[in-house]
C-alpha cells in the first residue's frame, strides 16, 4: 500500500516537473528549456535534500516538530560561512572555487554539528521540552553571532554573506549544482542505508538499545547525514526554516507507514513537489519574483502552530 | 543462570546500588519485590545492560553483560521498561514484529514472519493484530509490548513493573502466560520482573528477591524466604502472608 502511494507520489512530482519545464515555452526554446531545466534541478534537490534530512532528523529526536531548520542546523551553515569569509577576506573568499568552499563548509558543518546535537541527543531525547528550547535557543544563538561577526566585515565582505544567507529560489549558484548533486546522492544513499535502524530508533532510545541498536552510533551516523544534506540545501538557496516540516509531515500523512525506506523518499519526492509546484504558481500564474521563500515559511510556520496547538507532539 | 558480583551502580552521581551479589536460577520467575527507591528497577536495567556499573560485573549466561555489543546483547535477554515508545499509527503486528529485529536487523525472514505470528496468538493479539497501539486499552496495549518481547526469543526476559495500572482481568492474563513460558518444554525462558502486588507475586514468583535501600536483603526460593517478618521488616509496615482457599496472599494488618 505505501509503495503504490510512493510511486503515485514519484509520477506526480514527474509530472510537475514536466509542466514546469513546458509550460507556456515559447521561443528560444533551446535556452529557455536550459534556465528553466537549471531552476528545475536546484528545486528539485533543495526539496529532496530538507524532507529526507527531517524525517532523519525527526526520528533521531523522537519528535515531530523539530526540523534541522528549527534547532539551527542552516544558522550553523551561515554561521561558517561567515566565519569563512571573516577569516579569508571578501576577496578571497570569491576567490575560492565554488566546490572547494562547498565542501570546506559542509565538512564544518558535519563536525560540528555531530558534535553539537551528538551531546544534545545522546542524555536529552527523552525530556521534549529541553530539547526544543535548547535547540531553539542554540539558533538564535548561531545566527545572533553570525549577525554580529557579519558586522565586523566591510560593506563588500557583507555582500557576499548577506546574499548566501537568505532564501532564494531564482539566484541559484550553477556551479554549485554539480557538487551539491553528488552530496545530496551520496546523503540519500547514506540515508537508506541507515533506514531499518532508524525504524528502531523510532521507538525510543531505551526501547531501541533493548532491541540491539547501538544508539549513540546511530544518531551520529545520521546528524552526520541530515548536515550533509541541509549543507546541499543551503548552499543551494538559503536558509528555509519550514520546508522540511512541511515535506515530512505531509510524508507520514501521505503513507501512514514507520518505514523509513518508504517514508524518506516520500519526504524527498514531498518537498521537491512543494518548491516545484509553488515555484511554477507562483512565477508563471502570479508573476511574481521572490514570494516563494517567504509563502513556504508562512505555510510551514502556520503547521508548526497547528501542531503545537493541536495534537499530541510526538 | 545469572550471577551478580559486588556490583554498584549510581544515576546521576548518586549511588543507588551498594555492593549487590546475587544470583538468579534459570527457568524461574523471580520477583523482584520491595519498597519504593529500593532500587529495583536500577538493578533490573543494570542486568539488561543499559545501565553501566561503577564497580562489579553481571554474568548472564557466564557472559559479562556489559562487556557484549548491543546486538549480541538482544540475542540474550529482552527488557520491558515502564515507559514504553511507540510511533503514531503503528500497528500491533508491526510493533511486535520489532521483536525479531535483532534477529534480522531490518531484513525479515519467513522465520521471523512464523514467530511474530506466533507471539501474536499466543497473547491473543490475533484480532487487534491490524488495530493502532496508542487506540489499545492499558491492558491490551501492555500485553502487546509483552509479546514484542516474547518474539524477541532470548532466555532471559526481563519485566519492569508490567503490572502498573491494569485490572485484575490483565494482571492475571499476562502473569498466566508469562508463568507458562518459565514452564515450556521447548524455548524455555527465564524471567525476573518487579512486582508491587505482593499477593500476585506470592501467587505466580517462584524465587523471590528482596531490596532495600540498594541492597539485597534476602534471595532464594519464594516458599523457603518470604514470611510476615521478612515482609514487615522490609516494608516497615506489618504485612502478614496468609492462605485462603489454598493461594498465598499478602495482607497488611
Amino acid at each position: 500500500m505505501a509503495e503504490r502511494r510512493l510511486v503515485a507520489l514519484g509520477v506526480a512530482v514527474l509530472g510537475l516537473c514536466a509542466v514546469f519545464l513546458l509550460w507556456n515555452l515559447r521561443a528560444p526554446i533551446g535556452l529557455i528549456l536550459e534556465l528553466r531545466a537549471e531552476k528545475l534541478a536546484a528545486l528539485v534537490m533543495v526539496g529532496a535534500a530538507t524532507g529526507a534530512a527531517t524525517v532523519i532528523f525527526q526520528t533521531i529526536a523522537t519528535n515531530r516538530l523539530l526540523t534541522p531548520g528549527i534547532v539551527g542546523f542552516d544558522a550553523l551553515f551561515v554561521f561558517t560561512q561567515t566565519m569563512l569569509v571573516l577569516a579569508l577576506g571578501g576577496a578571497g573568499y570569491v576567490a575560492l572555487a565554488g566546490t572547494v568552499k562547498f565542501v570546506v563548509e559542509a565538512a564544518v558543518l558535519m563536525a560540528a554539528a555531530m558534535a553539537l546535537f551528538g551531546i544534545l541527543f545522546r542524555n536529552g531525547a527523552e525530556d521534549m521540552i529541553r530539547m526544543i528550547l535548547t535547540g531553539v535557543i542554540l539558533g538564535v544563538l548561531l545566527r545572533g553571532l553570525a549577525g554580529f561577526a557579519q558586522r565586523l566585515l566591510d560593506p563588500s565582505e557583507f555582500a557576499v554573506v548577506q546574499q548566501a544567507s537568505i532564501a532564494s529560489f531564482n539566484a541559484v549558484d550553477p556551479e554549485m549544482s554539480g557538487i551539491a548533486a553528488l552530496v545530496l546522492i551520496c546523503g540519500l544513499g547514506a540515508a537508506l542505508w541507515l533506514a531499518p535502524r532508524l525504524d528502531v530508533a523510532a521507538l525510543g532510545r531505551v526501547q531501541a538499545r533493548v532491541l540491539g541498536l547501538d544508539h549513540d552510533r546511530l544518531v551520529l551516523t545520521s546528524l552526520g547525514v541530515v548536515a550533509a544534506l541541509v549543507a546541499v540545501s543551503t548552499a543551494l538557496v538559503g536558509p528555509v526554516t519550514f520546508l522540511g516540516l512541511l515535506a515530512a509531515s505531509f510524508a507520514h500523512a501521505l503513507l501512514r507507514d514507520h518505514r523509513h525506506s518508504v517514508l524518506i523518499p516520500a519526504a524527498a519526492l514531498m518537498g521537491a513537489a512543494i518548491l516545484v509546484a509553488g515555484q511554477a504558481v507562483f512565477e508563471r500564474l502570479l508573476g511574481l519574483q521572490s514570494a516563494l521563500a517567504v509563502i513556504v515559511e508562512f505555510a510551514g510556520g502556520l503547521l508548526f502552530l497547528a501542531l503545537v496547538l493541536g495534537r499530541r507532539a510526538r | 543462570m545469572i550471577e551478580i558480583n559486588n556490583l554498584s551502580v549510581s544515576r546521576d552521581g548518586a549511588r543507588i546500588l551498594h555492593d549487590v551479589t546475587l544470583n538468579v536460577p534459570p527457568g524461574r520467575l523471580a520477583a523482584i519485590i520491595g519498597p519504593n527507591g529500593a532500587g529495583k528497577s536500577t538493578l533490573l536495567h543494570c542486568m539488561a545492560g543499559l545501565l553501566p556499573p561503577d564497580c562489579g560485573q553481571v554474568l548472564v549466561n557466564s557472559r559479562n553483560i556489559h562487556a557484549l555489543s548491543e546486538a549480541r546483547r538482544a540475542l540474550i535477554l529482552s527488557l520491558l521498561t515502564q515507559a514504553q515508545g511507540t510511533i503514531p499509527r503503528l500497528s500491533v503486528q508491526d510493533l511486535v514484529a520489532f521483536g525479531r529485529w535483532p534477529h534480522h536487523r531490518g531484513r525479515p525472514t519467513a522465520t521471523d514472519r512464523a514467530i511474530t505470528a506466533k507471539a501474536l496468538a499466543r497473547f491473543d493479539l490475533d484480532q487487534l493484530a491490524t488495530r493502532n497501539v496508542e487506540t489499545l486499552s492499558g491492558g491490551q496495549r501492555q500485553r502487546a509490548f509483552v509479546a514484542m518481547a516474547y518474539a524477541q526469543s532470548t532466555p532471559w526476559m526481563f519485566l519492569d513493573e508490567p503490572l502498573a495500572a491494569l485490572d485484575p482481568k490483565y494482571v492475571r492474563d499476562i502473569m498466566d502466560r508469562l508463568r507458562d513460558m518459565t514452564g515450556d518444554k521447548t524455548g524455555q525462558r527465564s524471567i525476573a520482573l518487579v512486582l508491587h502486588d505482593l499477593s500476585v507475586a506470592a501467587r505466580y514468583a517462584d524465587f523471590c528477591i528482596a531490596m532495600k535501600a540498594g541492597r539485597i536483603i534476602a534471595a532464594g526460593p519464594w516458599r523457603d524466604i518470604v514470611t510476615s517478618d521478612l515482609l514487615s521488616d522490609l516494608y516497615d509496615t506489618p504485612l502478614r502472608v496468609a492462605q485462603l482457599d489454598g493461594v498465598p496472599v499478602v495482607m497488611g494488618l
